[in-house]
């Protein structure tokens, strides 16, 4: 698997809303071979503090040469990035992990909260493209309009059709995106394509045990490396074992993984 | 340029064994080497030394098992690793094909468990030496005693030193009162070299959801905030013993590594920032040609514990 190190220029910055911000960063050799549900680890500033690296989903790649993370400011890392300016540069190592696996013959159904849209938008496009016949289901979650419709926008721009749902009811389905799944056609032979806070895959997971459907799911951890080494970044499967949201990961087969009734 | 930089003198020893140079990668942040391909050339460093493998299969710790701290972090990975066995086939082939010294890390619980590790790498071709790890704060049997009662350190020392083909280096714990005293009696015990600091024990709280950061609630913290406590310790532990001193510590560049060896120590180990930067250790070593090329150095030996006291 080809992995790289590379200083990459960032070249545009969006800022969705207070805190939401997407950076286009110029990597031809990680956009050219990135595959959706596959990550990076960014480096947010040079000195020693934040020491380590950011992992961030690869949200979507254009021309084999950019490629884009998208970000909720959370702490300091994710504070600096949202300030940096464009024609900066940033050092990334990827891509990363293994990504999504995907099969035309399925009703194939994406469903994403928050900023674990970022890595279903990358796949949507993927899917738009390779399986053309065969358009897949969108199902997005976040907590308001504001944060929720500029990613809509870019579901609507690949031609898909979205279900929104809003914690706080002021875009789409006042609910959980659960609740929209369980009123959509879909079938007896679907594919779930799951990325969000933890509730609402576990919620997602056993919607799909129950009716028989595969899930893959895109887990998110802390990390230090990225590529395998720290052992930091487990997610508890069956038996006691842990598996590896970097090397194993990040996207799993759900009903590998071990989960709770919260 | 480049020429004269390959023929710049880095080599240095630990016992009988020869190393290009002393960059070394430390135990638990490399991997088993192969994960680092992609981004060094493996057989340009002195040597790495991959994760502890035990006698038997561990799971490890459950998450979240790491918190980033101030300039560094706290993990209690919990010596997850494939047991004696599973590294022996799946993971030593490939170290074999990597053409660089390897050292294994051992851990145990009890002197049979180190002695009966010890003995089935014994003769493994690729293992070039042995690091004992009596100093891991993160699990909670018998380990930490290991390192931090001279009599047993220097009875776990010997059992491995019996049963081993290759040096042995001793990684001490700097969570102790006076780090001398288990470095000398490892020494005494037959050590053919000592390597620290493992980890300082710490501990990080979330103060919104009142929980310790970490699911082991207490970890091992490393990285550039631990520096200056590694570098007092080689140098007190340098002047201590007579057999090599491997510096581990917070050591991210070829500066970092003039400075321990000034203190005195022959090797390096470069841990926490290879996660930053997978390159640092090979970075290192290029620090080191143009630092010894540049001051016209005969070969980087004579730096070894060449500290200027006031």
């Amino acid at each position: 698997m080809s992995q790289f190190q590379k200083k990459t220029q960032i070249t545009r910055i969006e800022r969705f809303s207070s805190d939401i911000v997407r950076l286009t960063l110029l990597a031809p050799d990680i956009a050219s071979i990135a595959k959706p549900g596959q990550f990076v680890m960014v480096r947010t500033g040079n000195g020693k503090e934040p020491l380590l690296r950011r992992p961030f989903s690869i949200s979507q790649t254009s021309n084999g040469k950019h490629f884009q993370i998208l970000f909720k400011v959370v702490g300091r890392g994710t504070s600096l990035l949202s300030h940096c300016r464009e024609g900066e540069f940033l050092s990334i190592l990827g891509p990363l992990g293994h990504g999504f696996t995907v099969d035309c013959q399925r009703l194939n159904c994406l469903v994403g909260g928050g900023m674990g849209i970022a890595p279903l938008l990358f796949l949507g496009k993927t899917l738009s493209r390779v399986c053309p016949e065969n358009t897949p289901l969108v199902v997005l979650g976040a907590r308001n309009r504001e944060e929720l419709e500029p990613l809509v926008q870019d579901f609507h721009e690949l031609g898909l059709n979205v279900h929104p749902a809003t914690d706080d009811g002021s875009l789409g389905h006042h609910g959980l995106v659960t609740d929209v799944l369980k009123k959509l056609d879909l079938g007896d032979d679907c594919e779930m394509f799951v990325c969000g806070p933890h509730p609402m895959m576990t919620a997602v997971h056993f919607f799909c045990r129950d009716r028989g459907f595969s899930c893959q799911v895109s887990m998110e951890t802390s990390m230090a490396c990225g590529m395998g080494a720290c052992l930091g970044c487990i997610v508890p499967v069956k038996n006691g074992a842990y598996a590896h949201a970097c090397s194993d990961g990040p996207v799993f087969d759900s009903k590998e993984l071990l989960w709770q009734v919260s | 340029m480049a020429s004269e930089l390959n023929s710049v003198d880095l080599r240095v020893s630990i016992a009988s064994l020869n190393l290009k140079n002393p960059v070394m990668t430390a135990s638990g942040t490399f991997g088993y080497a192969r994960e680092f391909e992609p981004y060094v050339n493996l057989h340009r460093l002195g040597a790495v030394v991959v994760k502890g493998i035990s006698l038997e299969p561990r799971f490890g710790n459950p998450p979240p098992r790491i918190v980033e701290t101030s300039c560094g972090m706290l993990n209690a990975i919990g010596l997850e690793n494939v047991g004696v066995e599973r590294f022996i086939s799946e993971k030593m082939p490939a170290l074999q094909q990597a053409n660089v010294p390897v050292f294994v890390n051992i851990l145990g619980d009890t002197l049979d468990e180190y002695r009966e590790i010890a003995s089935r790498l014994a003769g493994i071709e690729g293992v070039a030496g042995i690091e004992v790890n009596i100093s891991c704060p993160n699990v909670k049997k018998g380990g930490v005693a290991f390192g931090t009662v001279p009599e047993m350190a220097a009875a776990v020392t010997a059992v491995v030193k019996e049963n081993s083909t290759v040096p042995v280096m001793v990684k001490l714990s700097p969570n102790v009162t006076d780090i001398t005293v288990i470095a000398k009696a490892v020494e005494d015990a037959g050590a053919d070299a000592v390597s620290l600091i493992n980890t300082l024990i710490g501990m990080a709280i979330n103060h919104r959801s009142r929980k310790p950061a970490l699911a082991n609630v207490i970890g091992g913290l490393s990285g550039p905030a631990i520096k200056p406590v590694a570098l007092r310790m080689v140098y007190q532990v340098a002047r201590a013993v007579s057999i090599p001193v491997v510096g581990i510590g917070g050591i991210e560049t070829a500066e970092d590594v003039l400075e321990f060896m000034l203190a005195g120590a022959t090797a390096v180990q470069i841990g926490t920032a290879n996660f930053v930067n997978p390159r640092a250790s090979e970075e290192a070593v290029e620090g080191l040609a143009r630092h010894v090329a540049t001051e016209s150095l005969g070969s980087i030996r004579e730096l070894i514990g060449g500290l200027i006291l006031p």
